[in-house]
């Protein structure tokens, strides 16, 4: 016995049987079907956003903190064009989504019919994979594969682009087979083979100097990864960098943490990436922000590289010994075989004393300027005074965002949100307000800048409509921070245009949305400030007026080898006294160029 | 990466599900990827017209083209992709029409030259031919290059279509 549906009723029951119950969006002509079998249907809550960048944002906030998949509904023409820009964003930070975009009828494609785009076209490479679903019968199945798509393999974006009258015709309807797939082809590889395992277990307990650099991956591997990852580098006593997006994945009140790699990465974390003798990559891929300049790029180490896609081997540097599988299972892997066979460790104490000599360096002291807070400082106090909630942070993109990096202790995964590879200001704030509606019950903090805070600053009706209780802390310097600090340190003080001018009064704002807000302008009030905000309940921003030319560092430029870092101590005045490269006493005095 | 590689010169051969865009998908993959195609065909190989099979002609350095094939694989369309100058003997053809104009002389030292070559006359008029020739590469480029010297005014070439030596098919 068949059931008659409508296409929009087909997406709602499809979307239900992959266990769906949220969905963010914005309606528009081209989905007014889905949005008026939604009204009918009390399965799936929706959350309305204000722009639909601020709804791929929110799904990819909602992903990235509970580990499901993000739906998103947006309209044809500008509601899909105005997605592209978190559509992106999760591609290059492999979050699952799955977005459905309206479009014109079938027959109007093609006409430059009103709120028109060709959406396939726009977002070819901005996703995984996406859809045409021209021929209603294909709509359940389709759904399905995407959802598989969105989730297996290397997670990404998948859209379904849906014209008007695929959602308005009504159709026998078939249940979907979630067994079934479309593409035969795709058959990501979870499991590595036996041989590589053992191969990389040798060649960890054979180095003297080795480094675990892991990334995102674990994150999205799972939290079994997480929990590998910690049981390999217990077994081995290995030290462990992360990248940015790989932050939490490895507790970072560890003995073993080095604190994040890269640009601006701890002088520890890089120097002993550079002269280590061998680099496991585990769910990393070598972006530039993290290899610096690639020619002297960790020369004289033998390298794992341990990742699901086989395309992110050999990309940018050459491995060693490329192993594909999902990093979760190839740990877990070696933390069985390596109990099993009873795997010794070299002695590499040694290298711990070098790398302790490293950390002596302190190189993420910073020195007060006149009465200002300082925003490393601020960050250290959230830090402080949430530890002991587990709090969900996400970031906006720039200063305070690597500042969050390097001050802010993440213990666990999936507890830090932030723009990785497309670097979205205008991330962090709705992408927090998609982490607070999937765990109602945790602290969801958005550490913004000023700047970045205003590219979505509409979602502030969002919270307010949904009565989530998010903090926004906004380190306010009145200055596109990271900008200004590139101009200052690498174009001769030249500041063009990256001075935050005619900002709102963001208390007064916040308010109008109906939030609590306060202002908190010297290191006296910075604890208070921070208690307060703790003990209101509902949404609270604060504008924490900072030190305005505070630079963020330790800071490899751009063009420079991985440890030829600009410190604290090499500036004065905003001006870079010396930029030398200090060979470390053990490797060797020039840097070789190889893989 | 590695120095010393030198660019080469390399056949792919891929089959993918035949869903409309599958074209546009590949090779705006090889444009956004600033990978260089040479000659790329493409047709529905089976008989329920749900796999295509393409055969891209691209160079580059040796590292890029593993990376290209990688890139290829992980499409969810795509259902394998075979490096064929890597995997070793293949055979490759091409087919080109080829108009030449001309009268007395050039007209007759075309026919002779199109014989040798094994290339059929497909259309005649007074004053020109039309060629078919069928082969590799090289073969098309050479008669190419005589048909130059006696009249040759337009051409048609369909890109490669190549498969790898032997009993073994993928």
């Amino acid at each position: 016995m068949c059931r008659q549906l409508s296409g929009a009723a087909i997406v709602l029951e499809t979307l239900k049987d992959m266990g769906v119950d949220l969905i963010f969006g914005y309606p528009g002509g081209a989905v007014l079907p889905i949005y008026d079998a939604l009204y009918q249907d009390e399965g799936i809550r929706h959350i309305l956003a204000r722009q639909e960048g601020g709804a791929v944002h929110a799904a990819e906030g909602y992903a990235r903190s509970t580990g499901k998949p993000g739906v998103v509904i947006v309209t044809s023409g500008p509601g899909a064009t105005n997605a592209v820009t978190g559509i992106a964003d999760a591609m290059l930070d492999s979050i699952p989504l799955v977005v459905f975009s309206g479009q014109v009828a079938t027959n109007l494609i093609g006409t430059d019919a009103f709120q028109e785009a060709d959406t396939i076209g726009i977002t070819r490479h901005c996703t995984k994979h996406n859809y045409l679903v021209r021929d209603p019968k294909d709509l359940a199945q389709t759904i399905v594969e995407a959802f598989h798509l969105a989730t297996s393999g290397r997670p990404g974006p998948v859209v379904i682009d849906l014209p008007k009258n695929v959602q308005t015709a009504i159709i026998d309807y078939i249940k979907p087979d979630p067994n079934k797939r479309m593409h035969k082809g795709y058959r990501p590889r979870v499991k590595a083979d036996p041989v590589e395992i053992t191969q990389a277990l040798d060649m960890i307990a054979k180095a003297k100097r080795p480094v675990f650099y892991t990334g995102g991956g674990v994150i999205n591997s799972g939290p079994n990864a997480s929990k590998a990852l910690r049981e390999l580098a217990d077994l081995t006593g290995v030290p462990v960098t992360s990248t940015l997006m790989g932050l939490g994945a490895f507790p970072a009140s560890s003995q073993q943490w080095l604190g994040m790699l890269g640009m601006h990465g701890t002088y520890e974390a890089n120097f002993a990436m550079h002269d280590a003798d061998l680099v496991v990559a585990l769910g990393s891929r070598f972006d530039d922000r993290v290899t610096c300049k690639v020619e002297s790029f960790s020369p004289n180490a033998k390298k794992i590289h341990v990742d699901i896609d086989r395309s992110s081997i050999n990309r940018i540097i050459h491995v060693d010994l490329p192993i594909v599988g999902d990093v979760g299972s190839v740990m877990q892997d070696m933390v069985t075989l390596w109990k099993e066979k009873h795997y010794q460790m070299q002695d590499i104490s040694a290298w711990w004393v070098q790398i302790d000599e490293w950390r002596a360096k302190q190189c993420l002291n910073f020195t007060k300027q006149g009465n200002e807070i300082m925003p490393q400082q601020a960050i250290r106090s959230l830090w402080e005074a949430t530890k002991g909630k587990n709090p969900i942070v996400s970031t906006e993109v720039g200063q305070h965002q690597m500042w969050t990096a390097q001050y802010f202790g993440f213990d666990d995964p999936n507890h830090f949100l932030t723009s990785g590879g497309l670097g979205t200001m205008g991330y962090g704030f709705p992408s927090i307000i998609g982490a607070q509606v999937g765990n109602p019950d945790s602290l969801c903090m958005t550490i913004a800048g000023e700047a970045s805070f205003q590219m979505n600053v509409q979602e502030m009706a969002t919270v307010a409509q949904y009565r989530l209780p998010v903090k926004i802390f906004i380190l306010n310097n009145r200055f596109m921070g990271m900008v200004r600090q590139w101009q200052d340190l690498l174009y001769d003080h030249r500041r063009s245009q990256s001075y935050s001018e005619a900002l709102p009064d963001f208390v007064a704002l916040a308010k109008a949305y109906g939030w609590n807000a306060l202002k908190i302008e010297k290191p006296s009030q910075l604890e208070d400030g921070i208690k307060t905000m703790l003990e209101t309940p509902g949404p609270v921003l604060v504008d924490c007026q900072v030190a305005q030319l505070a630079n963020c560092l330790p800071m490899v430029p751009p063009g420079s080898g991985q440890t030829e870092m600009i410190l604290e101590s090499d500036i004065t005045d905003n001006h870079v006294k010396k930029q030398e490269y200090t060979p470390s006493a053990s490797s060797s005095s020039a840097a070789t160029i190889r893989g | 990466m590695d120095s010393g590689e030198v660019i080469e010169r390399h056949t792919l051969s891929v089959t993918v599900d035949n869903v409309a865009g599958i074209l546009a998908r590949i090779a705006g993959m090889f444009s956004t990827r600033g990978y260089n195609i040479e000659s790329l065909t493409v047709a529905d190989v089976t008989k329920d017209n749900a796999i295509s099979r393409l055969s891209i002609v691209t160079s580059g350095l040796p590292h890029v083209i593993d990376q290209m094939v990688h890139q290829l694989d992980r499409l969810p369309p795509v259902h394998r992709v075979v490096d064929l100058t890597a995997v070793g003997p293949h055979v490759e053809r091409e087919l080109a029409l080829i108009k030449v104009v001309g009268v007395g002389d050039n007209r007759i030292e075309a026919l002779r030259l199109a014989e040798v070559y094994h290339a059929r006359v497909v259309d005649a008029t007074i004053a020109s031919f039309i060629f078919e020739v069928t082969g590799t590469t090289e073969k098309v480029e050479k008669f190419l290059e005589l048909m130059g010297e006696l009249g040759l005014v337009e051409v048609a070439r369909t890109g490669i279509a190549a498969m790898a030596r032997g009993r073994d098919a993928f």
